[in-house]
């Protein structure tokens, strides 16, 4: 809902953001660190994706239902994980 | 259809409201991608937690040089949608169909590098299947890494395709003055669609190239 018109400027720099943390990326995995490889990747990957959903596709800028639609995608994808996980870390 | 009182269908009140519907409805599709790719990476998680060394090493068969230009590629490709979005917002035709192009552009750039990707790995006999070929013990386990990085990858491009596919239509349909500044929703809903496939690719590089590079 962007009767909103997002500068361009916000644009170029979430941009330079999403470019500085692909960079970080592909430097970290370089790092050796163990079990923290797999959560620094999955935390900046994350954080690109919140990027990209505020501002490129306008959710900072929409209605509360909407952010709850948004929401309701990820919230099921988490039940999955969380069920699943439960059920296959717990296995003997 | 440029003309703000032809663009509100008549069951909303008012054009805020068509578009918000527009943005709900995309959203619940963009929820069912949600749950569609999460199920890939469910499964593809419960194989590396359970065959932790075979994926490092399979992953280190991948092109970290070829996947980050990739993923680069969409970043881009993802900067002219908005832009294009914005510029659908201001009402101007030429600049619209500039971005659009761009945005296409670099898709299929994206594709040409997945599909050179693809041939690399036929030739190292890594396509999954009668010609697979992994020495070491991890052999059979790597397989299982590269059918998850295959099928995720694939329907991933499919759904790339069909993103330029989308964009074509839109370009179309700015030539034939269809939007305007009161009536571009179906770009910024084509966008929703682009970027989602974009965030996609943005789990998929680290959780498949960067396994176990250290």
């Amino acid at each position: 809902m962007a009767t909103h018109i997002v500068e361009k400027k916000t644009y170029y720099t979430v941009f330079a953001a999403l470019m500085v943390f692909l960079a970080a990326t592909i430097g970290i995995a370089y790092i050796h660190l163990g079990k923290l490889n797999v959560v620094a990747a999955l935390a900046i990957a994350f954080v690109k994706a919140w990027l990209i959903i505020l501002y490129f596709m306008h959710v900072r800028y929409s209605s509360r239902l909407l952010w709850i639609f948004v929401g309701a995608g990820f919230f099921w994808l988490a039940i999955l994980f969380a069920l699943s996980f439960a059920d296959f870390l717990t296995r003997l | 259809m440029s003309d703000p009182s032809t663009a509100l269908a008549h069951q909303f009140d008012d054009i805020e409201q068509q578009h918000e519907s527009a943005s709900l409805g995309m959203w619940i599709f963009l929820a069912t991608e949600i749950m569609f790719f999460g199920a890939l990476f469910l499964g593809y998680s419960v194989y590396r937690s359970a065959y932790s060394p075979a994926y490092s090493e399979a992953s280190r068969h991948l092109d970290v040089v070829l996947g980050g230009i990739n993923t680069a590629v969409l970043l881009c490709s993802s900067l002219t949608m908005a832009l294009a979005v914005h510029a659908a917002q201001l009402g101007g035709r030429r600049t619209v169909v500039m971005f659009l192009l761009a945005t296409i552009i670099l898709g299929s750039t994206f594709l040409g590098i997945k599909g050179l990707e693809y041939y690399h790995k036929y030739e190292e006999h890594l396509i999954p299947g009668a010609h697979f070929e992994f020495p070491g013990p991890n052999g059979p386990r790597a397989q299982i890494f590269f059918s998850f990085y295959f099928v995720m990858t694939a329907m991933h491009a499919l759904h790339m395709v069909v993103g330029v596919g989308i964009m074509l239509v839109m370009i179309l349909l700015t030539i034939r003055r269809r939007f305007s500044a009161s009536y571009y929703f179906p770009i910024e809903m084509a966008g929703l669609y682009w970027h989602f496939v974009d965030i996609v690719w943005v789990f998929l590089f680290p959780l498949l190239y960067l396994v176990d590079r250290s």
